[in-house]
């Protein structure tokens, strides 16, 4: 009978081609408008490392001033980044599976081969510590990270993205030769694999949809250099700083920590590390506000630094409060057409159509008008995705690759779908199926 | 057999009752043609509604063709409807956007035939119309007399027990009107039984049997005897029965 009710059901939609096309239109701009803002929030939402959710923690620890919160907004939480020398205390513990200190730099990379034909090119680096790639599972087209002997020396080491190593070595193995960050050569040890982590969970300062950084050099040049942090730095004390060192030893937070830890027992003891580290540290006159020292992982992370603001909630909520409203148009226009055709009904019904074949008669006509809805949603969704790109998406923002319709979007459009087949096929049909014959077949 | 007993139905708003059917009785014997006549208002399309299972009643029993329909569910209601009854309308009620071919079809797909048994039927159907030629026509472009053989071949293509016809030459000129009569009685005479609900006296008198109904009631009923040789002769109709 699918067949037969299919049949129909075009038919049906092609007898009034105005209403049809204004149905069709109702619901695939409903689910498109739906379809580019799940999209989005799906994008700036997701954690982009789940599968090591229960075992990657960012540790946070209030150093701040004791006579009022790092952020007033949200006063329970300690500031997200850590001092020079409470991250160094910290990753020396040995209780992490691995651990990684950070911060963001900057410098112009440039060849030291003058056959490159390459122009000398800002970048933004990431000084890490040797984990940062096993930990963050960050792929590799060429070599690897440097060993952790490297961080201390430090080595000249460097880690390119793919985008860099394409601009320097068109793509090709580079590993082994050398490449000028500032007035220094290093040599290259690994080139990533196209890598973008959205959002970039790791360092959320400046920007959390921001394509990674272009190299990634060990921190330990950070002291040799005198590097100054390319993200962000806070600090809450008027202190005496003269000098790199004054820096480091300063309470200004700007060093980014996370610690690998594979099971409750690992973290239960690297939270007994970080009590007893502070405690340390009130003794010798520092950490004054209320004892807040905290491992957290990457979900709750991405909550507590609000990745997702509440305009992009509201934006979704105001997405399907529109698709609510062109589904509502919809089962009116329905319901329109369904109760104007009546009077075929009765004679169907006449003929032997119990009531619940002409419910899935008109519910199938329901469906096939979702189905081409959301077929054209899908267009429309992604042209639209496209307009978004076009208009706000620049050549440093991750937001590219935030816009474009995946899989999950098409999953969810199709669910859609389902949904607006029912919602608004579901009440017409019901309707159509109780008439009662006998009202239709003398006046027709 | 179509057996209707001591049926009521009456018809409720918030303001009035109307009594369509009051203690209603009539047996309609396998192969009979019956006329159904009274005035309007008599609660004739009342008794073609229950009868053809389109509305239910309020007190009473019903039998068709040895089923108690009284508790049916919609669906039995619905199969019965499409197995055991035809029904041919004074409208002709064919669908617009079907041809003629589609439109014949529409009950055995609901009774979930193969499509080379519908086609069968269906050409069949047709050619006992004397329209076998016009099978993929669109209703609209057929003669009113035309569009009431298509809606006999579609009433007729399932092989029901029962055709219930409700006024089928009201819309046609008397040339047309006699010759759709020729048609039913013919059916009938194939072994159809067939019900014909009409206020014209002309075609009352062609049935083999009339049957009078005034305020919801069979004026003259007298119980089926099954033995009574059947009559062509007509039966005198009251004054103002065709009205």
């Amino acid at each position: 009978m699918m067949s037969y009710y299919l049949k129909l059901a075009v038919r049906s939609l092609r007898r009034s081609p105005g209403i049809t096309s204004l149905m069709v239109l109702a619901i695939a701009l409903g689910i498109a408008v739906c379809v580019i803002t799940l999209t989005v929030h799906h994008g700036m939402s997701s954690n982009p490392i789940w599968w090591k959710n229960d075992r990657l923690y960012a540790v946070t620890l209030d150093s701040w001033d004791p006579e009022r919160p790092a952020d007033e907004d949200h006063p329970e939480l300690p500031p997200s980044e850590l001092t020079w020398r409470d991250a160094e205390a910290v990753t020396r513990s040995d209780i992490p599976l691995r651990s990684v200190r950070m911060h963001k730099a900057g410098g112009v990379l440039s060849s030291g081969d003058s056959r490159v034909p390459a122009r000398p090119e800002r970048v933004i680096a990431r000084m890490t510590t040797a984990g940062f790639f096993d930990m963050f599972d960050v792929p590799f087209r060429y070599g690897g990270g440097w060993k952790a002997t490297a961080d201390a020396g430090p080595e000249p080491v460097v880690v390119l993205s793919s985008k860099v190593n394409e601009q320097f070595f068109g793509g090709a193995d580079s590993v082994g030769k050398t490449i000028r960050w500032d007035d220094r050569e290093y040599r290259v040890v690994g080139v990533l694999a196209p890598w973008h982590p959205a959002p970039t969970f790791y360092d959320l300062n400046n920007g959390a949809f921001d394509d990674p950084e272009d190299i990634y050099v060990p921190i330990g040049w950070t002291e040799k250099l005198e590097l100054p942090s390319g993200g962000n730095t806070n600090c809450w004390n008027a202190e005496d700083i003269q000098s790199f060192a004054d820096f480091l030893n300063s309470g200004c937070v700007w060093i980014q920590v996370w610690v690998e830890l594979p099971d409750a027992a690992s973290k239960a003891r690297m939270q007994a590390f970080l009590d007893n580290y502070v405690a340390g540290e009130r003794r010798g006159g520092r950490f004054k506000r209320p004892n807040n020292n905290r491992l957290t992982n990457v979900d709750q992370w991405l909550v507590d630094n609000e990745v997702v603001g509440n305009d992009n909630r509201m934006l979704v909520a105001l997405a399907f409060a529109f698709l609510s409203v062109c589904l509502i148009n919809t089962v009116g226009l329905l319901l329109a057409k369904f109760l104007g055709h009546a009077a075929i009904t009765g004679v169907r019904r006449a003929l032997g159509a119990s009531r619940r074949q002409v419910f899935l008669q008109h519910l199938t006509e329901a469906g096939l008008l979702a189905a081409v809805g959301a077929a054209l949603g899908v267009v429309l969704a992604g042209a639209g995705l496209w307009a978004l790109r076009i208009m706000y998406a620049t050549p440093r923002d991750g937001f590219t690759g935030l816009m474009h319709v995946s899989s999950w979007s098409l999953m969810i459009t199709v669910a859609l779908a389902v949904c607006a087949t029912l919602a608004a096929g579901l009440y017409p049909a019901w309707r159509v199926g109780r008439i009662a014959p006998a009202v239709y077949l003398k006046s027709q | 057999m179509l057996a209707m007993r001591h049926i009521s139905k009456v018809f409720r708003t918030d303001l009035i009752e109307t009594h369509a059917l009051r203690d209603f009785s009539l047996e309609v014997a396998e192969g009979d043609f019956v006329a159904v006549t009274g005035p309007s208002g008599s609660g004739k399309t009342t008794f073609l509604n229950v009868a053809g299972l389109l509305e239910g009643f309020d007190t009473g029993s019903y039998q068709l063709d040895g089923v108690d329909t009284s508790g049916l569910s919609d669906d039995a209601r619905s199969r019965l409807r499409n197995e055991k009854i035809g029904f041919i309308f004074q409208s002709f009620n064919l669908i617009p956007d079907l041809d003629i071919f589609d439109n014949v079809d529409v009950p055995l797909r609901y009774r979930r035939m193969k499509a080379a048994d519908r086609r069968e039927r269906i050409t069949s159907a047709l050619d006992l119309v004397g329209l076998g030629s016009r099978a993929h026509h669109m209703p609209s472009q057929l003669s009113g007399g035309q569009q009431q053989r298509v809606a006999i071949a579609r009433a007729i293509a399932g092989d029901p027990k029962f055709l219930l016809a409700d006024e089928p030459t009201g819309n046609l000129d008397s040339l047309m009107a006699r010759q759709v009569m020729d048609l039913l009685e013919q059916i009938n005479e194939m072994g159809t039984t067939i019900v014909l609900v009409t206020h014209d006296p002309e075609l009352a008198r062609r049935a083999q049997r009339n049957v009078q109904i005034i305020d919801g009631q069979v004026s003259d009923y007298r119980p089926y005897e099954p033995h009574a040789p059947a009559a062509r002769e007509p039966v005198p109709l009251a004054a103002g029965a065709g009205a």
